[in-house]
This record gives C-alpha cells, sequence and structure tokens, in this order.
C-alpha cells in the first residue's frame, strides 16, 4: 500500500497504480475484503454534475487604444451584467448574473433562459461575445464606451474561480402548499406532490472523505473537463453537523472553492442553467481523486446510496421562513428507487444532478490517471475540519435606527 | 381496424368562422379528444388532437380536413430532445403528466417516449440545461 501522494505518483509514471472509481470500490471490497483490497487500490476517484450556484469566472480583456477603466463603470457580456469592481480590464462574471431587463423574466414564473452560466458556457464553447462596457473616464483611462466582440482565446486570463461548489450532501424538497412552487430545486408541486434531490450520492467527492482527511487545499482535481484545484473551503462550508455512524452528513455540510484554467475547460462541464421561476446558474463538473493511503480512508470510500441519508425539506414555508423542522430523513437509494414516502403519502422523487455524467467523470479522472497524464497533489493545507469549529451561522440581523 | 393518433391541425385565418373538426365525427365517424387548443397572434388556429375510428375513415377524414386547407402534421415531431444538451439529470420525469420520460434504474439514463408526449411543453420550460424543444 503507498502510504505516501510520491509513492502513489511513482506508481501512476510507471504505468502500475491501480485506479478505480467510488462506484466500482464497492464491489471491489464487497468480494476481496477491506484488507486486501486497501494494500492493492492507490486511488478512487470520485465525481459529480450539479447545478452549482456560487459559481463564476474572471478575466482580464486586455487594454484599448485608448485606454478605458472597466472598475467602477458599468460592463455587460452579452446583455447580462458583470462585475467590474477590479482593476481597469478585468472582469468577474457570475453564474446567476442577469440580463437588466429580459422580457421573459418579467412575469412569474420567469423562464431564466439566459444568464452569467450561460456566458460562461458560451465563453468556454469559443463563442463570440458581445462586451459593452461604459467608464467613468480617468486622466490615465480616458475612454468612456467600449463596444467590442470578445473570444476566449483572445483574453490574457480566463479563470473559473467557484467559491461554493461540490456541496457534501444537501436537502430533498417538497412543498407542503397547495400551490406549485418554483425553486432552485426546481418545480415543485403542491401537496406532497414531487420529491427533488441533487446529489452525486456513492460518487460524490465529500461524501467519499467526510472527515476531509485527503481532499485538502491545492488538491488537484478535475474541473469543468479540465484540470483545477481546491483553493479553499466554500461558502457555507459546516463540518459539524449530525453525522451517522459511519461519518457520513445527515444533511448539508461541506463546500469546496476551486479555481482552474477555463481556456483549458469544455461546455459540455460547464452548462448554463436555467430554473424556471427561480433564476440563472451553471451545471459544473467535478471529480476528486482519493489517494488510498490506509483501510481507514479506503473504507470511507466504500459508502454507498444507502448510507447516506438527507433531510426532507418543505420548500413552501420552513425554507424560506428560516424554520428548522424537517419532514423525516431519507436514504439516497430510497430516493433513488423513484419514490419515497412521506406522511404517509407516496412521492415521486427526481434528480437536478446527473448520476450518468457523474460516472463519465470518475470514469475520465480513472483514464487521466493510469496514462500518467495526472499526477495527484499533495494538499499544501488541510479543509476546515470538524475541529475547527467552523458553522454555518445564520444571518444576526441588526437594524439600523436612525 | 381501428387507429388513434395523435396530430396537429393548423387552421389558417379564413376557416375560422367555419365548423370543421365536428364534421370529422359526422361524415367520418372519428372521435377526437383535444389536447389543446390555441389561436397565434396571427390567428392561425391550432389544434392538438387525438383522432380515432377505423382506418379508412381516419384517412378519409384526414384527406377532408387537407382538402379544406388545414395543414396537418403528426404529433412525435413537434417535441424533441437535443441530444446534445440532455444532461439525463431526472429533473422531467415528475414534470410530465403522461410519463414520457422513463429513468434507467441501473444505468440512470432517462428515455423519452415521444409517442407518449402529447406536446403539454411543461418539460420544455422544467429542464434545466434546456434541452426539450417544442417545433411549431
Amino acid at each position: 500500500m503507498a502510504k505516501t501522494i510520491e509513492e502513489i505518483n511513482e506508481k501512476i509514471q510507471e504505468g502500475k497504480a491501480v485506479v478505480v472509481t467510488a462506484e466500482e470500490i464497492i464491489g471491489i471490497v464487497k468480494q476481496q475484503g477491506l484488507k486486501k483490497a486497501a494494500q492493492e487500490v492507490d486511488v478512487v476517484t470520485t465525481g459529480t454534475f450539479g447545478p452549482m450556484c456560487s459559481s463564476g469566472a474572471y478575466f482580464n480583456i486586455g487594454h484599448s487604444k485608448p485606454r478605458i477603466k472597466l472598475g467602477g463603470g458599468r460592463t455587460y457580456l452579452n446583455d447580462v451584467l458583470a462585475y467590474t469592481g477590479l482593476a481597469a480590464a478585468d472582469i468577474f462574471i457570475g453564474a446567476n448574473a442577469l440580463p437588466d431587463d429580459d422580457p421573459r423574466n418579467r412575469i412569474h414564473p420567469g423562464e431564466f433562459n439566459y444568464g452569467g452560466g450561460h456566458v460562461i458556457e458560451e465563453l468556454v464553447g469559443g463563442k463570440d461575445i458581445r462586451l459593452v462596457a461604459t467608464g467613468y473616464g480617468t486622466d490615465c483611462y480616458p475612454r468612456k464606451r467600449l463596444e467590442t466582440w470578445i473570444n476566449i482565446k483572445d483574453l490574457n486570463e480566463a479563470v473559473l474561480f467557484n467559491i461554493r461548489n461540490a456541496y457534501q450532501n444537501y436537502n430533498v424538497a417538497v412543498n407542503l402548499s397547495d400551490k406549485t412552487i418554483h425553486t432552485y430545486m426546481g418545480i415543485l408541486k403542491p401537496n406532497l406532490g414531487n420529491a427533488n434531490y441533487s446529489t452525486a450520492g456513492q460518487l460524490s467527492p465529500l461524501l467519499n472523505d467526510p472527515y476531509y482527511k485527503t481532499i485538502g487545499i491545492g488538491t488537484k482535481i478535475f474541473l469543468g473537463g479540465g484540470i483545477g484545484f481546491v483553493a479553499w473551503h466554500g461558502t457555507q462550508h459546516n463540518p459539524n453537523v449530525p453525522r451517522t455512524e459511519r461519518g457520513v452528513p445527515k444533511g448539508g455540510a461541506g463546500t469546496l472553492a476551486v479555481i482552474g484554467d477555463l481556456k483549458q475547460m469544455n461546455p459540455r462541464w460547464l452548462m448554463g442553467t436555467s430554473m424556471l421561476g427561480y433564476g440563472c446558474t451553471i451545471t459544473v463538473g467535478i471529480g476528486i481523486p482519493i489517494p488510498i493511503f490506509s483501510e481507514e480512508i479506503l473504507e470511507y470510500t466504500t459508502v454507498t446510496d444507502g448510507d447516506i441519508f438527507a433531510p426532507v425539506v418543505d420548500y413552501s414555508e420552513a425554507f424560506p421562513q428560516m424554520k428548522s423542522d424537517i419532514l423525516g430523513e431519507v436514504s439516497y437509494a430510497q430516493l433513488k428507487s423513484g419514490k419515497i414516502v412521506i406522511r404517509g403519502k407516496e412521492v415521486p422523487t427526481a434528480s437536478l444532478s446527473s448520476y450518468p455524467r457523474a460516472v463519465e467523470i470518475a470514469n475520465t479522472l480513472k483514464e487521466w490517471i493510469l496514462s500518467g497524464k495526472f499526477r495527484l497533489t499533495e494538499p499544501v493545507a488541510p479543509l476546515a475540519g470538524v475541529e475547527s469549529g467552523i458553522t454555518f451561522k445564520p444571518l444576526k440581523e441588526r437594524p439600523i435606527e436612525d | 381496424m381501428a387507429v388513434s393518433k395523435r396530430i396537429v391541425l393548423r387552421f389558417p385565418p379564413r376557416l375560422s368562422g367555419q365548423p370543421i373538426v365536428s364534421r370529422l365525427v359526422k361524415d367520418f365517424n372519428l372521435d377526437f379528444n383535444i389536447l389543446k387548443a390555441l389561436i397565434t397572434p396571427e390567428e392561425e388556429g391550432l389544434l392538438v388532437l387525438e383522432l380515432s375510428g377505423e382506418q379508412n375513415d381516419y384517412d378519409k377524414g384526414v384527406r377532408y380536413l387537407t382538402k379544406t386547407g388545414v395543414r396537418i402534421q403528426s404529433l412525435s415531431q413537434d417535441v424533441i430532445r437535443n441530444e446534445e444538451r440532455c444532461t439525463h439529470c431526472g429533473a422531467c420525469i415528475t414534470i410530465c403528466p403522461t410519463s414520457a420520460f422513463e429513468l434507467d434504474l441501473s444505468t440512470r439514463q432517462i428515455t423519452f417516449h415521444d409517442t407518449k408526449c402529447i406536446a403539454c411543453e411543461l418539460c420544455i420550460k422544467a429542464c434545466p440545461p434546456r434541452a426539450m424543444e417544442v417545433h411549431f
């Protein structure tokens, strides 16, 4: 058993590494037993492909002649508002950004057919993007208007930087009211008409390393079809949640902030996404390799859909009103069967996250490692774990009085 | 032999004053079920019908419609899935009222049975990657 990243990378170099996906490992350990499998397996690959809202990209467009200061002005990419609170030629576009006025969004439920996530998808795909910018003009940056096509190949930097991705577990959304509601968890039919969930389950990166023993800051990953890195823990990272005996969180827990060069990514793995009546986002493909240093680490990767439980949350009242009551807990095995029972009623289920695509990511990462073109990295710092004391706090509202 | 087909009928504005579909019952002994009916902004009438009866009555009825100036199209061609955009997430499954989307429990892939589709269009806006398209 290789005990270090260095040893594993040596085996990868020699073409001797044994790499399997987080789905394959389940059957392997069942057959051979944990001890033998831990001796033989070097890396377990994980994958996920689901909507991840706190995503975005930044880029530098280069200077025009004469120069314009985008920072402090207003910039639109294909009519979608971008963020220009940075330097002269730096722009950030968030996945949820919208046009100032899209007539298709005016009446609820809006269609949200085009937003930041779609701009990013088109940019990665090599399409020309319409940039329309105004600046207030300075002595050194005298120009006040810029209207130009831009293309990713001409940008200086184009970096995907997602401040919250790869949620470690999440809610199951239902609707107890008598009207259809439109949420980021999809369309929810009245009176427990349906239940939506979003997870890669047994393939999910953080669910295969529940205490973040191997995944850390600097871990090299599959991101958006190319290479990326874990930059930090993501926003709302919450290691201190109730967990099962196997350490699997029983609700949304850890998250990752990830970063990577957009120029080597692929729109198949960064897809603009529309949630009716809610908004735009982007569906991101992430795959993380787990180095097997011990039986303990291997055991975590044998987690199955039946071992992972999620809370059933009412999105008509409890969720919007910040009430903590839930309607029970169900396992992903139950959810994936197509129906669950809540309050004595059979509720049909559906996923927002693509399991077949998660399988494809885990397999792709496996092939990259086996072919020698992907070496694992040693994290430079651990992710904040349970002992860090970090929790996901609500806003403590302090009204401003005159 | 009895047949039952779902068809999309387009009525030009000049036909809006006359009863046409009722003739299918009276003259051709057919049954109809209206799945969708609307007037487009150009005042073209659009009807999605499930038309059933004996094969030769059906054929005569369709000939009558065509002769009268109604354009006919088979329904299954109207709602299509863009296979490049479909990610097989499965969000469509619980939205479709006729269960035209089927989840394969082992591969977790979604099959779209266009023969079950009644072109209600609920999936069009429910699909997160916007893979479902309606062509009218």
